[in-house]
């Protein structure tokens, strides 16, 4: 993970002759090796400084992810074997680690429901509803309370200090239960436990903080005997007895009370399970986070607002990605052609001038057209003297989308239409003269197929870059205009800006969906990319 | 570029005016002239139209940033009162740190285009010069995952520095070094430019320092990586300016004002309020343009040979 980028310059510049240093093999290898040596050192130090805080958290996949990372380099630069992997490696670990290895995730987050309000794991959530319906009986012991942890303040994990306000005894109790304290434990101050070594307590405004809905202790409890859980009321703690009792073998929860007996059943949606009576009455409307298969690609397809949402959406992105490359690589190379005559004066003046927009950072430009297609002080219905509401449908925002990404695209497509005509030999051109083509002919027949081979995987590129390309959207229209009955899925919306959306919108975020919809885009992307790939065949020089 | 100078005129009249002077020679003062602008005046009509739409955006942003009130009704193509406030006001607001963003920016393209730079050299330098097994495989894989936007996967992304900042704060989310590692994820992205270069260069020159006993590891670094210096410089201003107008992963994964970067920290500050804040935002573009702009103009020539080796601007 640590490759040092300084390497880059570092060899002398006065060494590049060869014979003057290389005197012979294995005489020059003593400051390599040394390099190499302090590198993996470097490497494995790391690694081993930040397994220990891995382990306390469990994370198992990043302990096994970064010591194979360390593995493949030791195996790659301490033996002599293998000599393209040691070149390979590094870039190769970063896109395994960081583009890979998400893909990959976003595939298995694709076949599950995770998203607001499925984000607990079904056994908490059973500890959840079970809390919910607990009450207090009577004689049932009450505690005061400290709340103590060894993460964060605001999200844990968290441990109650309670002391048992009639017997004075002192526990510690988290989602696994209650343990007594020992004398050494912890620090008892007037029946309250006021520290704990190791562990930081938490203010009274820190627990009410956590205490709030969407805070880390909210739901938090402490399993105490057969259906009896401890939870903080206000700054103390009460033991409260539950109704119902969950059978971990049966997956059901009963109601001891009145005998009912609930099921965890997938709701109409099919992303959701509830424990459910068998006349269908909903215990709770708490969810979890559960593997649903296909069920999200399902939704896509067969839900009628979704699936009318993403066919209309795909059919826009390819129009917008279609329209960008062909309005930018039109205009640039018809530019291109125009500019390069060499008896045009101050050419150089010209091509510096029309190459500027593509000198501005993108975000910086966006955000300005944004402003000029504003219908009363934007520049555009200034300068026509018209009234366009431009945002304000969708014929006209998707016009000013496209408008714009011509603006922000053409002088790419100057710049490498200019080079590409550069590099035709002029030769060519004379013997087609030669043979009798006029000037548009000659252009037709020669030019542009020789140009088009030169350009071609640069225009897939470019295509596939505009299939996905969110900033021109989200910084101009984010994704509106938007019908009040369809608050998800807006006029100019691309595939990629409605995934954002479904993401991390405002609203109810569906992450598991929005995995799949992702999902889906890698695969269409792919799909395309790779047919007009064959259509150019520009992948020739693969070969060589 | 003057190579192709001479059969160029007569070639290009892509416009299509009067095609029937083709051979004439007559030159009296007023064919001259007709002809003149049949084939190199009127691309000076085009050139200059071309010239008003590309820089009437780039104007307005100049004009908004010298313009004292800064607001979208007050703000015109040209300015019609000159004031520094705006620029003035970039400096010492704590709420808007411009100058701590644009060195959060700094400290990230110079890190990026390192990265990005060593390995894709290092892979191209293999791709290039080692035949082994999976190699074209391996260009292709190359190509097809550079085509697919690193943040498709965001979700994924922001779900794994999540848990990776819990054990390990330093590089969670809301840190500079997390969004950098995000960022090396396309360290192999100048794979196919840097390659096409290395083959330029002669097979000899590496057999040569060989037979003088260089390893593999010696002629890559003392007498390939020397040589293709100008195509490094211009990838990495291709990287440099990619890094400089990220906002994607970095809207996500940079939240706290003192980490962001210029796009995040600039887009928050406009959509904060639109209206009245675009003279502080178009003087903030205007500084963050400026260095862009010139390195460009300066590796103009490189970048139209570099880009049509197989570069895109991502």
């Amino acid at each position: 993970m640590t490759i040092a980028p300084s390497r880059l310059v570092t060899p002398p510049p006065d060494r590049s002759r060869p014979r003057s240093t290389l005197a012979g093999r294995g005489t020059s290898t003593v400051l390599p090796l040394v390099v190499k040596v302090v590198l993996l050192g470097l490497v494995a130090g790391l690694a081993i400084a930040v397994t220990p805080a891995l382990v306390r958290d469990g994370s198992w996949v990043f302990v096994g992810g970064l010591w194979a990372v360390v593995v493949v380099l030791l195996a790659v630069y301490a033996t002599k074997r293998a000599v393209p992997l040691k070149y390979l490696v590094p870039g190769s670990l970063f896109l395994v680690v960081f583009v890979v290895y998400p893909i990959l995730m976003t595939a298995q987050l694709s076949s599950t429901n995770y998203g607001d309000g499925t984000r607990g794991t079904k056994e908490a959530t059973v500890t959840r509803i079970i809390g919910a319906s607990a009450v207090q009986v009577p004689d049932a012991p009450s505690y005061t309370l400290a709340v103590g942890t060894t993460g964060g303040v605001a999200d844990g994990p968290f441990t109650f200090y309670l002391v048992d306000e009639a017997t004075g005894d002192a526990f510690a109790g988290d989602a696994e239960g209650l343990t007594e304290l020992g004398a050494d434990d912890a620090t008892i101050t007037d029946g309250v436990v006021t520290e704990v070594p190791g562990v930081t307590l938490l203010t009274r405004s820190q627990i009410n903080d956590a205490g709030q809905a969407g805070g880390g202790l909210e739901g938090f409890t402490v399993p105490a005997g057969e259906n009896s859980v401890i939870r903080q009321q206000g700054f103390s703690a009460v033991e409260l007895t539950s109704p119902l009792v969950y059978d971990e073998a049966a997956d059901t929860i009963t109601n001891s009370e009145t005998g009912e007996v609930y099921t965890p059943q997938r709701a109409a949606s099919g992303d959701r399970s509830y424990f459910t009576a068998e006349d269908g009455t909903r215990l709770s409307d708490q969810s979890w986070g559960e593997s649903i298969g296909l069920q999200n690609y399902v939704r896509a397809f067969t839900d009628p607002a979704i699936s009318s949402d993403f066919i209309s959406i795909f059919l826009w992105t390819l129009l917008f990605a279609v329209g960008s490359v062909g309005s930018t690589f039109f205009l640039g190379l018809a530019l291109a052609v125009v500019m390069n005559d060499d008896r045009v004066r101050g050419q150089r003046l010209y091509r510096s001038l029309i190459l500027l927009p593509y000198a501005i950072p993108g975000f910086i430009a966006l955000s300005i057209w944004s402003g000029f297609w504003n219908r009363d002080f934007g520049l555009v219905n200034d300068l026509l003297g018209l009234d366009v509401n431009w945002l304000g449908q969708t014929g006209t925002a998707r016009l000013a989308v496209l408008l714009t990404n011509l603006w922000m695209g053409f002088p790419y497509m100057f710049l490498i239409c200019t080079g590409a005509l550069q590099s035709i030999p002029g030769d060519l051109k004379e013997a087609a003269s030669l043979d009798g083509a006029n000037g548009f002919m000659q252009f037709r027949k020669v030019v542009l197929p020789l140009l088009l081979v030169a350009v071609a995987p640069l225009l897939v590129a470019s295509f596939a870059f505009n299939f996905n390309n969110f900033n021109a959207i989200q910084l101009l229209t984010e994704g509106g205009p938007f019908s009040p009955a369809n608050p998800t899925a807006g006029g100019t919306d691309i595939l990629i800006s409605y995934t954002y959306r479904l993401a991390f919108g405002n609203a109810a975020q569906q992450i598991g969906f929005a995995s799949a919809i992702s999902v889906l885009l890698f695969i269409l992307t792919g799909l395309l990319a790779a047919a007009q790939f064959r259509a150019t065949r520009s992948l020739e020089d693969v070969n060589r | 570029m003057s190579t192709v100078a001479p059969t160029t005129g007569p070639t290009t009249r892509a416009g299509g005016r009067g095609g029937s002077t083709p051979g004439d020679d007559r030159t009296r003062a007023g064919r001259r002239r007709r002809r003149w602008w049949q084939e190199v005046g009127w691309r000076h009509v085009v050139g200059v139209l071309a010239i008003v739409y590309a820089i009437i955006p780039i104007l307005y942003i100049l004009s908004a940033s010298v313009n004292p009130i800064g607001s979208v009704v007050s703000t015109d193509l040209f300015p019609t009162t000159i004031s520094w406030v705006n620029y003035e006001e970039l400096f010492g607001n704590p709420g808007r740190p411009f100058v701590r963003w644009f060195l959060n920016t700094l400290l990230v393209a110079v890190v990026v285009v390192a990265g990005q730079l060593f390995a894709s050299a290092l892979a191209a330098y293999a791709f290039s010069r080692f035949r082994f097994k999976g190699r074209r495989g391996g260009l292709l894989t190359l190509l097809l995952i550079q085509l697919f936007p690193q943040f498709l996967a965001a979700v994924a992304l922001f779900q794994m520095f999540t848990d990776l900042g819990r054990s390990v704060p330093q590089i969670g989310l809301d840190t500079l070094p997390g969004y950098i590692l995000i960022m090396l994820g396309g360290a192999l992205g100048q794979v196919w430019l840097i390659k096409g270069f290395f083959d330029s260069i002669p097979i000899e020159l590496d057999e040569a320092a060989k037979i003088d006993g260089a390893g593999h590891a010696q002629v890559f670094f003392q007498v390939i990586l020397p040589l293709v210096r100008p195509i490094l410089a211009t990838t990495g201003l291709l990287v440099f300016v990619g890094v400089f107008g990220e906002f994607l992963l970095a809207s996500i994964f940079l939240r706290e004002t003192n980490i962001k970067t210029v796009a995040v920290g600039l887009y928050g500050v406009l959509d904060a309020d639109r209206s009245n804040n675009l003279g502080w935002f178009a003087a903030a573009s205007v500084v963050v343009s400026i260095p862009v702009v010139l390195l460009f103009q300066y590796l103009q020539k490189y970048i139209v040979g570099g880009i049509t080796a197989g570069a895109v601007k991502g």
